[in-house]
């Protein structure tokens, strides 16, 4: 067997199998590049025609059908309310499930295991499919809030718990069961120690985890299309009144046929994408500062 | 007395967290009873023969005419091409983070390769409107303002990390015994990828692409932005189509009265993008746990 794989290795010309391998390590370092190529196309691109129109007017002033008077700043609070909303209902309905997954649910039981797989099915679900559950149980039937910020922030919960849920149960996860025995073995209940061992064990892991959900939230747009995002909005937004959002803008303004709009939508793309960039760095921040290893 | 005092709190506790887990639960419950009720008094009024093998769509028209091909075929059009540019590059990528990159390089290629990931897709629509499709027509390429091509090409590179991650993933998996046994046998670097670590991890890696082609499906704002607005049966990417979330996204952000059939169409329409993500899903789902099964 081995004296076979010698001689075919043997007989083939060596020359050959090193241009070969010169043009398949090409062809991976393509691969990388195309990607990277058009990001930077992207970013120069969006700054190019943004930056000018980045200004006070942008950030301070309400929508307008005349560009130049033209601003973002319901769509900015209605991103950060949304975000406001995301945040303090994904965080508890998160983390309480990774830990009941992780701490308390027995593997062998199958609806346990069904539990895992809908968690996982959950977060590959189209996003505009949670526009039109939105659309059916929240903005109308049973809940029938209407076309409002509330709404919008309960779509984008259920959207991201699936991926608080993961980053959540890996941050759990990485907590030796060391730490728990400890805790056991000095009489402490099960509770008590997931409450003072665990959860600030796991704090900086999910902290991370929890941002970059929130910041697919923040740029998530669909869903809130079906659910009213798309009204003229030209005064501050409300819990239960009429909203937009960032993206919605952006949505909108890139869709005028006009150029000025489409450089609008360049401006208002520069603060989201800050917006995004400053929650990354956040977590990566997190992740370094505060992360242990075990 | 006071042990069982503490047992009876601890019972609360496990309660409420099981009532959290629920909340995923009642979301899929929710989703399904969303799409199927609607759609139960779509089909109601249009056969199934109409919608499914038809291939007229003008449900805002009247007299309106219902058949769901050219939403299907824009959708499979997009995503091909999509595949087309994320799948032979995300693997490259993947091979090369996994195989090639020292562990330094890797720290630092990995997650700049997710910021595409990252990147708001209504951002990337804008991008396929306003640079792709003005770059194709200058190089000569025959698209008008909306085109498929631009869109899919866009997607594909919002893809590409999809898959490079899972995929590598799957490869970081393989054990280096299998590496090395192959050196020894006198392999190169080039044979031990694509001979040993790809067949290796071909479950992990295939479960990467049904995802990607699952994401390509499910996507709105790129196509919504990009592709125009026309239903559209053909399989030219130089021609504007219009997708099944597209279709959702430009009806359900209108005013189709409520109540009326033409309103039901993005619940009929939805249900069928669900149940075709759904299967793709479970599928990498169970790809994915078997390579896990097999290495880890």
């Amino acid at each position: 067997m081995s004296t076979l794989a010698t001689s075919t290795a043997l007989r083939q010309p060596r020359k050959r199998s090193r241009v070969l391998g010169w043009a398949f390590l090409a062809y991976l370092l393509l691969s990388l590049a195309v990607g990277f190529t058009t990001l930077g196309a992207l970013l120069v691109d969006v700054l190019q025609r943004g930056l000018p129109f980045l200004d006070r007017i942008l950030i301070f002033e309400v929508p307008s059908v005349d560009p130049n008077i033209a601003g973002a700043r319901p769509a900015i609070l209605g991103t950060i309310y949304l975000m406001g909303i995301v945040f303090a209902l994904s965080v508890p309905l998160g983390v309480g499930t990774a830990l009941y997954l992780e701490e308390y649910a027995n593997r062998d039981r199958w609806y346990n295991r069904l539990l895992e797989v809908n968690i996982q099915n959950l977060a590959a679900v189209p996003s505009i499919i949670y526009g039109i559950l939105g659309l059916a149980f929240i903005v109308r039937g049973p809940i029938g809030l209407g076309f409002v910020l509330l709404s919008g922030g309960l779509i984008l919960t259920l959207l991201v718990l699936p991926v608080v849920i993961i980053a959540a149960r890996e941050a759990i996860r990485a907590v030796p069961s060391s730490i728990r025995e400890g805790g056991l073995a000095l009489g402490a209940t099960q509770w008590q120690v997931i409450w003072r061992s665990v959860l600030p064990a796991a704090l900086p892991g999910m902290a991370t985890g929890t941002i970059l959900a929130l910041s697919r939230a923040i740029g998530e747009t669909a869903p809130l299309l079906l659910i009213g995002g798309l009204t003229y909005v030209a005064f501050n937004p409300t819990l239960l009144g009429p909203f937009t959002a960032l993206p919605i803008q952006i949505y909108n303004w890139t869709a005028q046929p006009q150029e000025q709009f489409r450089l609008l939508a360049a401006g208002a793309i520069i603060l989201l994408l800050a917006l995004l960039l400053t929650m990354n760095a956040l977590a990566i921040w997190l992740r370094n500062r505060y992360q242990k290893r075990w | 007395m006071r042990a069982t005092g503490r047992r009876w709190s601890e019972d609360v506790v496990k309660g409420v967290l099981a009532l959290f887990a629920l909340v995923s639960v009642a979301t899929t419950v929710a989703i399904v009873v969303a799409l199927l009720l609607p759609a139960v008094d779509f089909f109601s009024q249009v056969s199934l023969r109409e919608f499914f093998t038809t291939t007229d769509w003008a449900p805002l028209f009247s007299p309106a005419r219902f058949g769901v091909l050219p939403l299907v075929a824009g959708t499979l059009l997009i995503t091909v091409v999509a595949c087309l540019v994320a799948i032979p590059f995300g693997l490259g990528a993947a091979i090369y983070l996994s195989e090639y990159a020292r562990p330094r390089t890797r720290r630092i290629l990995k997650p700049a390769l997710e910021v595409l990931a990252g990147i708001p897709t209504v951002v990337y629509g804008y991008f396929a409107l306003t640079f792709v499709t003005p770059q194709l027509q200058a190089l000569g390429v025959p698209v008008g303002i909306f085109n498929a091509l631009a869109a899919a090409l866009v997607m594909g590179i919002m893809i590409i990390p999809t898959i490079a991650s899972l995929s590598e993933d799957a490869m970081t998996a393989v054990p280096q015994a299998l590496r090395d046994g192959a050196y020894g046998l006198g392999s190169n670097k080039l044979q031990v990828s694509l001979r040993i670590v790809v067949p290796a991890a071909v479950s992990g890696i295939i479960a990467s692409f049904v995802l990607g082609i699952s994401r390509a499906v499910g996507e709105t704002m790129i196509v919504l932005l990009a592709a125009g607005g026309m239903p559209n049966l053909t399989f030219n990417p130089l021609e504007q189509v219009q997708t099944m979330t597209a279709f959702i996204a430009a009806v359900g952000a209108g005013d189709a009265p409520h109540g009326t059939v033409a309103y039901n169409t993005i619940f009929a329409v939805g249900l069928t993008l669900f149940v075709m993500t759904f299967a793709m899903n479970l599928v990498s789902i169970r790809l994915v746990r078997k390579y896990r099964e097999i290495y880890e």
